[in-house]
């Protein structure tokens, strides 16, 4: 069993929203474990966060664990301003 | 970040905004020079730094916000009263204006952030504000402004729902971006992110907004305030506004301290409860259902608690307040912004609707039938309507030379006074914005060549400051423009002596003092004797000169030496319409403009050898517009002289036959024609032939610089 290890994009936004999403539910439909690491994401808005949620229902759904490692400032600084955890 | 064309759209919106904002700063800053005390002035400038900022930090704008923000700094302690207004002060703000206006060019260019050099300028202009910070202001600037800018509103606290519209971020319009800002405003206690409308992974679309955010604010800004950072969204998105419960005791109290009124919506807008919008959206809903259940409309209290805006104690509160003798009434008397691009669409089609009506009037042989009657009276209506929407007062534009005045007279050392009258006068703005420029160089010029320096003054007896005066009327169809000052006037001898050097005009040439003058309109003269930043470079009034006449418009000196120079554009109000004078010649109409014909005279018969004829013991020279144009074909047996005046001079055009006058709409000519001289654009007529519209001043112009050559020939 080894765990998929996806690495965001420096841009995580609108732009490359749905690139994410599909590597993310790709990665999820392994079944083994998702571990996403966001220590390069240097810009994240609305729809970036958006998809990084996703995952994470999606993870719940499929009783897959995901786990979000290393977030960049850019992600802490949204994730302050929501009061939201991941 | 990369533009989308909807973000681009409301971008623009911005940048027009930014641009009437910076301009009001600046207006207000130099007003507060003339008048520290104007405490409405204050709170105008206030306000623009204020919204500057809000809008700013809406587009993610980190560095205007940050400028703006201590700009709105310091003059929120001038509002106060805890920094005073000094020359100092607006010397060191009225560049940051300026700062601020670069950078909105900058974004309407695509560049969002600014280079290192205008970074650092920024930072630089900032500095210079430093000492205006710690004077007077708390000590914790900065995080806390929103209390040291409006220490005479309490903090309140706001519950905020905001839904925002699953295209939001398609529209380049990022909830986090509002959330950022909202933290600006005052402090965010509280916000819980719903996530519940994410649906699952299969229906999610990447690039819709699912999440909402309820938002707990404590702010001294008031509702109003809070709700405009929305106004970007507020179209697709539900965004509710709603006082905390906690506070629901001071809204009751404010309202029961209140005189009774008519109307109940009056009595919650003072309150602060609900803000004008959020009314007019109410009664609207109001009027809707009205008319939808055929009813009477609904108590509009009703209406405000079920939209959520407002809890029902403070409705009742407000309704014991209200009068028993009660109407409603919604009024709306906001102005909207319309793209320009529109409105000359609109123009365009009234100017088919026009040259369709005229045909009306040209086949039509039978006397008009009172329904054509009435329909020619509506379209005259409809032009005049639709060209008075392009019309825009000048006054903005005089006004800004205000700045220029200050900066010029600081930096030559000279004390000038400027008066601005007839800012109410109007005209076309395309024309107004083509005209700043001619008119700033001759505000320049003015100052620098114009008005002497204080001692000089006082040596000739004048009073030490000098005025310059910028003067806007109507006159018969034109608007004309005048930069007036009471300088040293200009120089008759020196200038003829100039123009003889330049070799402009032939030395014992027997001049007019006014055609002297305008010698100072030829390409390359230039009188002053020391070249100084502004002027004196001989690049100008020539410019200036070219520039007016292009708008059809002329431009004439008039001065007396030590008293002063008037100079005076005359511009026609629209570039759109013209009335007009249709002539024939051989198969080929011609229209000359209306204002330019002062009389129609038959040629008289005979030869006339030298293209010059005797009207009433004067000699006019004449232009034979078929041998000018090369049109074919033999002369009328009758021909008529259509007299033409441009800057004081008559002349003569020869045509076979004369149509009469309409209005006609301009068409320009394309790019391939740009370089034709003497035509200045095109119309179709009525019957769908096209006549060409006659430039009489370059016309009249290049003939005479032909008869000059074919005189000056064979003197050679």
């Amino acid at each position: 069993m080894t765990v998929r290890r996806i690495v965001a994009d420096d841009e995580l936004t609108i732009v490359t929203a749905a690139e994410h999403r599909e590597r993310l539910l790709a990665a999820l439909a392994e079944g083994d474990g998702v571990r996403v690491d966001l220590s390069a994401v240097g810009e994240i808005d609305t729809a970036g966060l958006q998809v990084l949620l996703l995952a994470r229902n999606e993870g719940e759904r499929l009783h897959v664990p995901v786990e979000f490692a290393d977030p960049s400032p850019a992600v802490t600084d949204v994730l302050a301003l929501t009061r939201l955890e991941l | 970040m990369a533009l989308d064309d909807d973000m681009r759209e409301a971008l623009d919106m911005f940048v027009t905004e930014a641009r009437d904002l910076v301009q009001g700063l600046e207006e207000g800053l130099l007003e507060l020079e003339d008048q520290p005390g104007g405490g409405e002035t204050v709170n105008a400038i206030f306000r623009a730094a204020h919204t500057l900022k809000g809008s700013s930090g809406l587009f993610g704008l980190r560095h205007l916000v940050e400028f703006t923000h201590v700009v709105e700094t310091v003059l929120g302690s001038v509002r106060d009263g805890t920094l005073d207004v000094s020359p100092g002060l607006v010397s060191a703000l009225l560049p940051c204006a300026d700062h601020i206006s670069a950078q909105i060019e900058n974004l309407s260019a695509g560049q969002l952030e600014p280079d290192a050099a205008e970074a650092a300028e920024g930072m630089r202009l900032l500095e210079a504000l430093t000492p205006y910070l710690q004077e007077g202001t708390a000590p914790a600037v900065g995080d806390r402004t929103a209390e040291v800018a409006e220490p005479a509103q309490r903090e309140r606290t706001w519950q905020l729902a905001l839904n925002f519209g699953p295209d939001c971020l398609r529209n380049g319009m990022d909830p986090l971006s509002f959330l950022r800002y909202l933290a600006t405003l005052g402090e965010v206690t509280d916000v819980v992110t719903g996530t519940d409308r994410l649906p699952a992974a299969a229906e999610m679309d990447p690039e819709s907004c699912y999440l909402s955010f309820d938002v707990t604010l404590v702010t001294a800004a008031p509702k109003s305030e809070i709700e405009t950072v929305f106004d970007f969204v507020r179209e697709d998105s539900d965004i509710r506004i709603v006082p905390d419960d906690s506070e629901l005791d001071v809204y009751l109290r404010a309202i029961r301290a209140m005189p009774e009124n008519d109307r109940i919506g009056d009595v919650l807008v003072t309150s602060g409860a609900v803000t004008e919008l959020e009314m007019a959206e109410a009664l609207r809903i109001q009027q809707e259902r009205a008319v939808r259940h055929n009813a009477q409309p609904g108590p509009i209290g009703e209406i405000l608690v079920e939209m959520g805006i407002v809890q029902r104690d403070i409705v009742d509160a407000a309704l014991a307040r209200q009068r028993r003798t009660s109407e409603t009434r919604s009024h709306d008397t906001r102005t909207i912004r319309v793209d320009a691009g529109r409105l000359d669409k609109l123009i365009d089609l009234v100017g088919e609707l026009v040259i369709a009506q005229s045909s009306i009037g040209i086949t039509g042989a039978a006397p008009p039938s009172e329904a054509q009657a009435e329909v020619m009276r509506l379209v005259d209506e409809v032009r005049h309507s639709a060209l008075s929407l392009r019309m825009v007062p000048i006054g903005t534009t005089l006004r800004r030379f205000e700045r220029v005045v200050r900066d010029v007279c600081m930096e030559l050392g000279k004390e000038v006074s400027l008066v601005i009258t007839g800012a109410d006068t109007e005209m076309d703005k395309a024309l107004v914005e083509r005209i700043s420029d001619p008119l700033l160089h001759l505000v320049r010029n003015s100052l620098d060549h114009g008005i002497e320096q204080a001692a000089e003054r006082r040596k000739h007896g004048k009073a030490q400051q000098g005025t310059l005066r910028l003067n806007a009327y109507h006159d018969a169809g034109n608007i004309v423009i005048e930069v007036v000052d009471d300088g040293r006037g200009l120089d008759r001898d020196r200038i003829l002596a100039k123009a003889i050097e330049r070799g402009l005009v032939a030395p014992g040439t027997p001049l007019t003092d006014s055609e002297v003058f305008n010698l100072i309109f030829e390409p390359g003269f230039s009188t002053a004797e020391t070249v100084s930043n502004l002027s004196g470079r001989g690049v100008g009034m020539d410019v200036v000169k070219r520039n007016v006449t292009a708008l059809r418009g002329t431009i004439e000196m008039d001065s007396t030496r030590g008293i002063g120079t008037t100079i005076r554009i005359r511009l026609p109000l629209t570039l759109a319409i013209i009335d007009g004078f249709l002539v024939g010649v051989g198969s080929s109409s011609f229209i000359v403009p209306l204002d330019r014909v002062t009389e129609c005279v038959e040629l008289p018969p005979g030869p006339l050898s030298r293209d010059c004829m005797n009207l009433r013991g004067e000699v006019l020279p004449f232009i034979r517009l078929k041998q000018l144009f090369q049109l074919p074909g033999p002369p009328a047996r009758r021909q008529n002289v259509v007299i033409v005046e441009q800057s004081g001079q008559r002349t003569g055009l020869v045509v076979d036959s004369l149509l009469g006058e309409l209005q006609t709409v301009i068409k320009p000519l394309g790019v391939l024609f740009s370089r034709v001289r003497c035509i200045s654009g095109s119309t179709i007529l009525g019957n769908g032939e096209i006549a060409l519209i006659l430039d009489v001043g370059p016309l009249i112009a290049d003939h005479s610089d032909r008869e000059h050559t074919r005189h000056a020939a064979p003197a050679a």
